[in-house]
């Protein structure tokens, strides 16, 4: 091209709105973070640690500091139902994304946009769903009752086991369109060529699927890993205030504790660990890609 | 049925020489059902839902017959007009924002050139899909309180605006990204200065990726609960707000029906977005005519 044509400004309008609207509350958060709690919901001076101390530990009346685990098993919890989601996801997500991946394109469009709707509607409404279904006087309980299988209703709602049902419910599209566009990229010569030296199915999924789908499976696990470590809704309506998880912890500082920096400071927390997850997953694709040259 | 469609897509000489292989690697048994199920788990509570809100029974689980009536209830409930009301305005203005912000900076993703920087812009527009929504919210409440800035309506405006930039931005950029510049360089050879090209040329192909942009712009400001829930004061609560206070109070018919009318309407814009938003002739024909601007096809 003979002349230089240069419409980068026209960035600049997004690029300036999500920083000012975006990027900078994030940074103002930070700050927060370190200052001292208004009772009446805001901060004040001094600047100060204790939002992160309080994390860990609890002042004691003479004012030192003894080991407290609540907030330190809120965050495990937390932890471990955001990595059984992802791991559930990535065992229901990715025999759905071969399969459709090897329909004929008419199918495969239908199918991807029956996984992909679910990701438009309302996750309130998506979450509520279930709690028609699970709830004691709801329909598994009732069609239970009507065969005859149990006398009292089962306590299927409020528990780990119906977030856990909640999260996966709601973030499984996330894992399964990236595993899609990577299957959909795979070049069939190569499973081709696996069969000719007499690979079985499972050989063929171990050495030559598997291997080759791993960005999309590391785009999908932090996909489902983010939002779920940061959920609110499922573990408040399906979990019913018991199960109570970082992100509900962080929107009763905010509401009912008014302890603005310690909020700030859990967000900061959880921001923290999806960056990292973020940092992971382009080192793991650096480190392919460097590997494939 | 696989089969034969999976024997179409491949050439003759692996077809013939399948005869002979133990399997075929196209056809999963048990992965058809599988997905099935799946399937089944993901709409099943939706049509749950939509069956139970037009329960004439005061008892949500207990099926006494068809009615409207929990819909004429929702509907003649002022609160909800309201929130709704709130909704749609915050919507639209959002969608507006986004669009237009989002219009120019698929522009400068795909036309502006490679230059240093492209990948931090990009990371920045679309930071608002992986930051959690709770962060999100609070960072939003956060900066408003920290600035001062109760405008009520349009602190959520503002707060929309952002998370609706990457969901208008993909389908434009895509869409720039199927046509190609075929269209744009034939232009250029014809003297047409950088405007008019954009006006006659870009912009009407660009139309259904704006369309589509805007709407799944609209439906994600619709289905915002958390965001708005931080920052909406109390003369603007958003209908999913509402929503949330009356789940919080219990299971109730209004509930179902209010959520039903959502979820339709969610679902309904979507699909209209979907059916936009596929390549249509002109892509197809850009397509054919510049097959370095064509997506690779799969055996590539």
């Amino acid at each position: 091209m003979s002349k230089i044509r240069s419409f980068h400004w026209l960035l600049a309008p997004a690029v300036l709105f999500i920083l000012v609207f975006g990027a900078i509350p994030l940074l103002i958060s930070l700050v927060y973070s370190f200052m001292t709690a208004n009772p009446y919901g805001g901060v004040q001076s001094p600047f100060t640690f204790a939002a992160y101390v309080q994390m860990l530990f609890d002042q004691d009346f003479d004012g030192s500091l003894v080991f407290m685990p609540d907030y330190f098993w809120i965050a495990f919890r937390s932890i471990y139902l955001a990595v059984a989601t992802t791991v559930l996801s990535l065992a229901i997500g990715f025999p759905v994304a071969w399969y459709i991946v090897c329909q004929s394109p008419t199918r495969r469009k239908i199918l991807l946009t029956l996984v992909s709707l679910p990701f438009w509607i309302n996750t309130l409404i998506r979450t509520y769903c279930w709690i028609l279904i699970l709830r004691d006087e709801g329909l598994v309980n009732k069609f239970l009752g009507w065969l005859g299988a149990i006398s009292h209703p089962l306590p299927l709602l409020y528990n780990q086991g119906s977030v856990l049902l909640g999260l996966v419910y709601t973030f499984l599209p996330f894992m399964v369109l990236p595993i899609y566009a990577t299957l959909e990229r795979l070049d069939p010569r190569l499973i081709e060529a696996a069969y000719d030296l007499y690979a079985n199915r499972v050989q063929l999924f171990r050495r030559v699927i598997w291997p080759l789908t791993k960005p999309g499976i590391a785009a999908g696990t932090v996909l489902v890993f983010a939002p779920a470590l940061g959920s609110f809704l499922q573990p408040d309506l399906l979990g019913g205030g018991k199960q109570l998880l970082i992100g509900s912890l962080i929107e009763m500082q905010f509401t009912s504790s008014r302890n603005w920096p310690f909020g700030a400071a859990l967000s900061m927390l959880v921001t923290f660990a999806v960056v990292a997850s973020l940092i992971w997953q382009s080192k793991r694709n650096k480190a392919r890609a460097g590997a494939q040259a | 049925m696989s089969a034969t469609a999976s024997v179409k897509t491949t050439n003759m000489k692996t077809a013939a020489r399948r005869k002979i292989r133990p399997f075929d690697w196209r056809h999963n048994p048990g992965f058809g059902s599988f997905t099935a199920f799946v399937m089944l788990f993901l709409y099943f509570p939706l049509a749950i839902l939509v069956i139970y809100s037009f329960n004439a029974n005061r008892f949500v689980t207990v099926w006494t017959g068809f009615s409207l009536h929990w819909f004429t209830r929702v509907a003649h409930n002022g609160d909800i007009r309201h929130a709704a009301w709130v909704s749609v305005i915050v919507g639209v203005l959002a969608t507006i924002c986004s669009t237009v912000i989002a219009m120019a900076a698929a522009l400068g993703f795909e036309r502006g050139g490679r230059f240093k920087g492209e990948s931090a812009a990009m990371s920045l527009v679309m930071m608002p899909l992986v930051v959690p929504e709770i962060v999100t919210a609070i960072t939003t409440l956060i900066f408003f309180s920290s600035i001062g800035f109760h405008y009520g309506v349009l602190n959520l405006v503002l707060a929309h605006t952002v998370f609706c930039i990457p969901f208008a931005m993909l389908p434009i950029q895509a869409r720039l990204n199927t046509i190609g510049n075929v269209y744009e360089d034939a232009g250029r050879d014809l003297y047409a200065n950088e405007w008019l090209i954009f006006r006659r040329i870009t912009l009407p192909l660009m139309v259904p990726g704006i369309m589509a942009g805007a709407i799944l712009a609209f439906v994600t400001s619709l289905d915002d609960f958390l965001i708005s829930f931080m920052v909406s004061s109390a003369g603007s609560t958003t209908l999913p707000v509402y929503v949330y206070g009356m789940m919080r109070l219990g299971v109730t018919p209004e509930v179902n029906a209010i959520s039903a009318i959502l979820l339709v309407i969610s679902a309904a814009l979507a699909l209209v977005a979907f059916v936009i938003s596929r390549p249509n002739e002109a892509g197809a024909a850009a397509q054919a005519t510049n097959p370095a601007q064509a997506p690779a096809p799969a055996t590539s």
